[in-house]
């Protein structure tokens, strides 16, 4: 008993609940996330590979896959140009209900995102508030898709962005001006790079977020074969037909995908935490 | 973690003020820039739910959101935040603790598993469970055989739920927790207590803002999920209805309104969040703040 | 209580932090742990707290093994290098933490433990404080709410991490007084981590050089400073001038400056280094033929000795010298003077088992 008591302070330290912490957590990360997710490759792995390769290379998924890759793409790079704007706004200028602003910027997070569908969809369509004074057409094309989409990912550019520029030596963009930079010149060369690896992690986290996004898309796609389908909404479509085996193969190409986004946001972040902490 | 970013602790608050700055022309230029976006995506949209609800009265207001189907659905609602929560939230208080307190193999493993759900698109959340649970599902015969049902009714549900607001309270309290260390704890240890006592007395006081944090969000998650209960809800009224299905249905049977009432009800719990939100960020704030101060 | 560390090893990977430590610690004693920074000084006092689990070894109070009695019980007083307050309890519940987490049959009454804690903050001076929050403390202050948060639960044995480490200097030296002080009065069995030299000179009965994991020496202050064992200690407790040669019929030659090495008589044409603190040197202004010439490059001249930067004329290295301002004054010296350098008090090492 001592001994085994002493093995195990070797490698846990003094604090109790290790074995009560872990496990517990081991027990429902098992339960809830690697049984659960590891079901759309065993049932993929059961279904012939032909059949697997027709049904990811159809040409209406292929075409929901450009566009969600495209539209996600488009809303992540909106984010990330007026998220490092709002951030930089939030951090630098004072201004009146700046509190306000900034507590706004999460709503995203808060608000359900059917609600945001709908909300969006009602102000762009033909006759809505802004949809009425538009040449083009918002609602019910790749362009609401981008608008619902970029909706969703705003806070993550904003929220990573903006702890590193509060951080930020300002005595460092003083000390480029002292050496005759102009203001430009010293957002460029100084803040800009500083930023680089937050907003690029915020830019992955929008993306990543938006290619799974489903309830604020639905609803302003119009969801036409070919035009307006997103891939997660294909995956739906394919339950509704109870073509599991159709829904399965498209959902591990997205997961894949998810989890090689995972990894690459793991490793901006950790990237930037080794700078900046 | 692709779902969420942490509260956030600055370093040292930033109240020098700043000589070296934009031309004022330039600045006020951005300041409009940022402003009109966000009134674009953020402000507008919001407006509008709460417009568009009152539309055709407040009598057809109180009508919507006081039918049957829509308390009923309210109900389901408030029942699934009300299961999934506390376990998130006990979940995400014993990973926070194993994963800080402690060095083990395969810890960053670990967290990016706990990081998933985040990365993973909500429809797929609930489709992995049609495939354990439903009739063509593996442990489908064997339920069937025992007459339980998870998928189109409440459990499945539920567990949709858990598996997409998993992370919220673990990634809450993780980066706090390794910021705060394991000193405390180690103090009440040479001073006698035990590992309850120092639980109770040490590490929850500690860790008590971020906690409530990740509950808010996460209960802001559970209750307006939508593509992963979408999927194994079975979307019969006044029984599997959650209030996001249920103002889905109101809103493709074109009754514009009553959607919207129960989307400004929603909307309005939003704010709170976001309230709530900003007092806890505004409160650790001020600890952070007035503890560098004692320097 | 006295303590005895037995063969104390530890590992963190493959990396040794602790190689066969043994140090016997009497009653009532204060013993300094002195190293630099990685030299696995916290790691052993961490292990006598039963904060970590040493590789193998034995730590022994008394005539008690407590190798494998866990931290709650072995009623040590630890005191952390940043303090660990609870930042949401009152200085008064701080304090009173340890008596108040008892099991119910062991707690003191309520008026007692009142007692005890209001003593408590009376010895640590700060009677008007005890309704404030760690946060609204100085460092100082909070320094010494963690002491009396630690003596509350009555101790057999105190153990302080770098206990002035994170404090400036003058507060520093009023806490390392006050702590002698406490000591003296307490006679408690006392063990603090140091980097600092001076900290450790200043308080400890006795000193434990540490070095890489090992002990490099263990005595009382003027032991480990008049009479280092190795150059690692010579370096690591004040200032060190270095006479490279080579040993020879018991001296120590370099060109034509030798002195006298009598504890090498055996070596033949070794390399060998001799070490003098700077106030050993002596200072001559006329040529005699056992001291080296060298320069006088820089005189700082602050208190009561005034320190000399000499550099030498054969070798180029440089010299540091310290003499009295009497002495200093008969000399007649101004920078860019040629004087003659002798060692007054030298010990000498041969450098295979260390490196500079």
């Amino acid at each position: 008993m001592a001994r085994l008591q002493s093995m195990k302070m070797k490698r846990v330290g003094v604090l109790p609940g290790f074995g009560l912490s872990l496990g517990f957590t081991m027990f429902y990360i098992s339960l809830l996330v690697i049984l659960p997710l590891s079901m759309v490759f065993i049932n993929t792995v059961s279904v012939e590979w032909a059949k697997i390769w027709q049904t990811i290379s159809d040409p209406r998924v292929m075409a929901s896959y450009k566009l969600s890759i495209g539209a996600s793409l488009t809303a992540a790079c909106i984010n990330v140009v007026f998220g490092v704007l709002i951030a930089w706004m939030l951090v630098r200028y004072r201004f009146p209900g700046a509190r306000i602003v900034d507590g706004l910027v999460d709503l995203p997070f808060a608000l359900p995102t059917a609600i945001a569908g709908i909300a969006l969809t009602t102000l762009y369509t033909k006759n809505g508030w802004l949809g009425q004074f538009l040449s083009f057409k918002v609602a019910f094309t790749p362009l609401g898709i981008i608008m619902a989409l970029t909706f969703i990912g705003l806070p993550f550019v904003v929220r990573t962005v903006q702890p590193v520029l509060q951080n930020l030596d300002q005595e460092m963009e003083e000390a480029s001006a002292s050496l005759g930079a102009n203001r430009l010149q010293t957002f460029v060369k100084v803040i800009f790079p500083e930023l680089l690896p937050a907003a690029l992690t915020g830019f992955a986290l929008a993306f990543a977020r938006a290619l799974g996004e489903y309830g604020s898309v639905v609803f302003i796609a119009g969801n036409m074969p070919m035009r307006t389908e997103i891939t997660p909404l294909l995956i739906m479509t394919k339950l509704e037909q109870y073509d599991y085996a159709g829904a399965t193969a498209i959902a591990a190409v997205m997961l894949i995908f998810s989890f090689i986004l995972l990894l690459i946001i793991n490793l901006l972040q950790w990237r930037t935490n080794r700078k900046f902490i | 973690m692709a779902g969420h970013v942490s509260i956030q602790y600055p370093h040292s608050p930033v109240n020098r003020t700043m000589k070296e700055s934009e031309p004022r022309l330039v600045k006020w230029l951005l300041i409009t820039a940022a402003l009109g976006f966000l009134c674009l995506f953020l402000v507008l949209p919001l407006v509008a739910i709460f417009i568009k609800a009152f539309e055709k009265g407040s009598a057809v207001f109180s009508a919507a959101i006081s039918s049957p189907d829509a308390l009923s659905a309210i109900r389901l609602t408030v029942l699934v935040a009300l299961i999934t929560v506390p376990l998130n939230a006990i979940f995400g208080v014993a990973a926070a603790w194993a994963v800080t307190k402690f060095n083990f193999k395969g810890k960053s493993l670990l967290i990016t598993i706990i990081d998933l759900p985040f990365a993973v698109s909500p429809v797929i959340a609930g489709l992995v469970f049609v495939l354990l649970f439903s009739s063509h599902g593996i442990f489908g015969p064997w339920l069937q055989a025992h007459n339980i049902k998870i998928i189109f009714e409440v459990p499945g549900i539920v567990l949709a739920t858990l598996l997409i607001t998993l992370p919220f309270v673990a990634r809450e309290l993780i980066p706090l927790m390794q910021t705060q260390g394991t000193a405390d704890e180690e103090a009440s240890m040479t001073l006698g207590a035990s590992g309850w006592k120092t639980f109770l007395l040490v590490t929850l006081p500690n860790i008590k803002w971020g906690l409530l944090y990740g509950i808010i969000l996460c209960t802001a998650r559970a209750i307006g999920e939508f593509g992963a209960v979408s999927v194994v809800s079975g979307h019969i009224r006044g029984v599997t209805n959650t209030m996001p299905l249920h103002i889905e249905i109101l809103y493709n049977e074109y009754q514009f309104s009553a959607a919207f009432a129960v989307a400004s009800l929603m909307s309005l719990f939003a704010i709170f969040t976001l309230v709530v939100k900003n007092l806890i960020e505004w409160k650790a704030k001020k600890s952070m703040v007035s503890e560098e101060g004692g320097f | 209580m006295s303590i005895q560390i037995r063969n104390i090893s530890k590992s963190f990977g493959t990396f040794r932090a602790l190689d066969q430590i043994n140090i016997d610690i009497q009653t009532g004693e204060l013993i300094a742990l002195l190293g630099p920074s990685g030299s696995g000084k916290t790691s052993l006092l961490r292990i006598i707290a039963g904060l970590e689990a040493a590789n193998q070894g034995a730590i022994l109070f008394g005539d008690e093994d407590i190798t494998h009695v866990s931290t709650k019980e072995r009623k040590v007083g630890f005191v952390f290098q940043h303090y660990a307050l609870f930042r949401h309890m009152t200085v008064f519940d701080n304090i009173a933490y340890g008596l108040r987490v008892r099991p119910r049959k062991s707690r003191p009454s309520k008026p007692e433990i009142e007692k005890k804690v209001k003593e408590l903050i009376k010895l640590v001076k700060l009677e008007a404080f005890s309704n404030r929050y760690p946060s609204h403390l100085s460092g100082g202050q909070r320094q010494r709410v963690a002491l009396a948060r630690a003596l509350a639960v009555e101790p057999k044995v105190l153990l302080l991490d770098e206990p002035f480490g994170a404090l400036d200097a003058k507060v520093r030296k009023d806490l390392r007084r006050w702590l002698r002080k406490l000591h003296n009065d307490y006679q408690i069995t006392s063990i603090f981590v140091t980097h600092d030299q001076e900290e450790a000179l200043d308080v400890a009965d006795r000193i434990v050089v540490m070095n890489e994991g090992k002990v490099e020496q263990i005595g009382t202050p003027e032991e480990v400073y008049d009479y280092p064992n190795s150059p690692f200690v010579y370096h690591f407790l004040g200032n060190v001038n270095l006479f490279k040669g080579r040993l020879h019929n018991g001296k120590l030659r370099q060109g034509h400056f030798e002195v006298d090495a009598p504890e090498f008589l055996g070596a033949e044409n070794t390399e060998a280094v001799g070490y003098v603190r700077p106030h050993d040197i002596n200072i001559e202004r006329e040529k005699s033929p056992d001291a080296v010439a060298a320069t006088v490059i820089y005189i700082h001249m602050i208190g009561a000795v005034v320190q000399l930067e000499l550099i030498r004329t054969d070798t180029g290295d440089v010299l540091e010298a310290e003499l009295t301002k009497e002495h200093f004054r008969s000399l007649n010296l101004i920078t860019g003077v040629e004087v003659y350098v002798k060692p007054k008090q030298l010990k000498v090492f041969i450098p295979e088992d260390y490196s500079i």
